[in-house]
């Protein structure tokens, strides 16, 4: 094994570690902004709330996340360590730097620990809160046959269920009572606040900086480097992940702000 | 040669490698602008000597862009602003008379200050002597036309061959990397197949030389590569990585 730990150790293998750990939180924001979509769904967070029920007890989904919630932290605290390694490597700064290289190349750090606080509060604000925090429960009654919502109505203050989730089947009547801890409320409560939209705005600019230099630098440290394909690498990081990603998810909270 | 060029020069100067450096500043006059910039240095030089003070030190030799031994960080870049040129190579005519030049040495902790503008860049001979070399008994030489090469590889180690070693990619990047260099040894002999049996070993080598050496790593900020005088592509650093990470691997 020592041979994997030097491996790592090297100064290539350092930045490896970088790469991979990167590239799967890319992944992820697929993943999460492809879920997120539902807030616009217009169903009062129905679909959005049952999304937010599955991804918090499906167990397989649980393991990666707590797999994804290690990898952000490790992503972090090694790039702060391979920066504080790089500067070493130059304790004597230069008068006049006429950089020649793109501001979000030599900013990867700066732009990391921007998007770290920001997903400490992010957690703190949905995560922790539908975790630990009091989450009102809203009752959604939907028509079996055609998938329709018939009714919602928010569960009275205090109201507490075991699960996160209660269905009820009305044969009779065709329909079906579901009772859901309401993720969805607690978002669009979040976003009328303007310091909070602004924040997340202005993180997600720091997302797109991050990530038009982190996708293809992550696929060079990996030695994936062909004229084949550097271009389409190249665009797939500007389109996919420094301008659609981050307004998608800027959206959400401008969307509830101005709901 | 004199022309009529007026140049005020903001120059690092500092005695040897403990002492603490500074700023001077000189004005140089009646310069032709078809003088290289390490004339004008001579010029200045020269004075400098009569009037009796210490010469600014600096590294030359072939003064053709060959030897890769000067090494000026000019406004803010290695070997000042044209691209693709070595400091020799550059000539006043990229200035305009009453510009203010500051030149400072190459700055990373791996490149000592030996004096004024001279830096020690043995490290990057140490990181040859790890590996960066192809071991022949000696005797009769091949033919060249036996060993077949593809066009393509030919022309890539060709240029990754290009390298003369200055240290200007260092001297650029933020992170005092070493790894535009180092990659170009690698590749250079990595893509032709004399290079071949002690491909792994190199790789290995090399790259652990660099790392004791205490050059930063790589961010791929591609500040080496435009700074290059000889346009050293970011690919071979890629390949650096497959030949470390395939060696590490297998070995
Ligand atoms: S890669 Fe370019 S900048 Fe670096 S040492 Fe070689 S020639 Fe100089
Ligand atoms: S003096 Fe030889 S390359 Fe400049």
């Amino acid at each position: 094994m020592s041979w994997l730990v030097k491996t790592v150790n090297s100064s290539i293998g350092r930045k490896v570690l970088m790469a991979l750990t990167g590239l799967f939180l890319c992944t992820f924001l697929i993943v999460h902004m492809i879920g997120n979509l539902q807030l616009f769904n217009g169903d009062g967070g129905y679909s959005f709330n049952k999304y937010a029920v599955f991804m918090t007890t499906n167990p397989l989904i649980k393991t990666v996340s707590y797999g994804l919630y290690a990898m952000i932290l490790f992503h972090a605290f090694w790039g702060l360590y391979v920066t504080y390694i790089n500067r070493k490597a130059r304790s004597a700064r230069y008068a006049i730097t006429n950089s020649s290289s793109t501001w979000a190349s030599r900013n990867m750090a700066v732009l990391g620990t921007v998007l770290l606080v920001y997903i400490a509060v992010h957690m703190g604000d949905f995560w922790f809160d539908y975790k630990f925090g009091h989450v009102p429960f809203t009752k959604y009654v939907e028509d079996v046959t055609s998938g329709q919502l018939i009714s919602q109505e928010v569960m009275p203050a205090g109201y507490t269920q075991e699960v996160k989730l209660a269905a009820f089947a009305n044969e009779a009547e065709g329909t079906q009572t579901v009772i859901i801890k309401d993720l969805y409320a607690e978002v669009s409560e979040a976003f009328e606040n303007i310091f909070i939209v602004l924040f997340y705005i202005l993180s997600m600019g720091a997302l797109a900086f991050h990530l038009v230099h982190g996708f293809q630098s992550g696929f060079q440290t990996l030695g994936l480097n062909h004229p084949k394909y550097n271009g389409l690498i190249k665009n797939i990081g500007i389109a996919i992940f420094a301008i659609a990603i981050p307004l998608a998810f800027a959206a959400m909270p401008i969307y509830f702000f101005l709901k | 040669m004199s022309g009529n060029m007026n140049i005020n020069l903001k120059v690092w100067r500092q005695k040897n490698r403990k002492a603490k450096g500074g700023f001077e500043t000189y004005q140089v006059s009646e310069i032709s602008e078809d003088m290289s910039f390490l004339e004008m240095f001579d010029v200045l030089n020269e004075r400098l000597i009569s009037e009796g003070t210490a010469p600014i030190a600096f590294d030359h030799d072939c003064r053709e862009g060959i030897c890769g031994m000067c090494s000026m960080y000019i406004n803010g870049s290695p070997h000042g602003p044209l691209k693709g040129v070595t400091t020799c190579q550059l000539h006043m005519r990229s200035f305009k008379d009453g510009d203010t030049i500051v030149v400072e040495p190459w700055r990373a902790d791996s490149f000592p200050i030996v004096k004024d503008l001279a830096v020690d860049r043995s490290a990057f001979d140490r990181v040859i002597s790890a590996g960066g070399f192809v071991s022949v008994n000696t005797g009769n030489a091949q033919d060249g036309n036996s060993i077949p090469i593809p066009k393509d590889d030919a022309d890539k180690a060709f240029a990754a061959a290009a390298c003369i070693g200055c240290g200007a990619c260092v001297a650029a990047c933020k992170n005092a990397s070493a790894m535009l260099f180092v990659s170009a040894k690698i590749s250079q002999l990595a893509l032709l197949p004399q290079g071949a049996p002690e491909r792994e070993e190199r790789a290995l080598n090399m790259v652990a030389q660099m790392d004791a050496e205490g050059f930063g790593a790589c961010t791929n900020t591609g500040a080496c590569s435009a700074e290059c005088p000889k346009e050293i592509s970011l690919e071979n650093i890629a390949r650096m990585n497959r030949e470390y990470l395939g060696a590490a691997a297998t070995s």
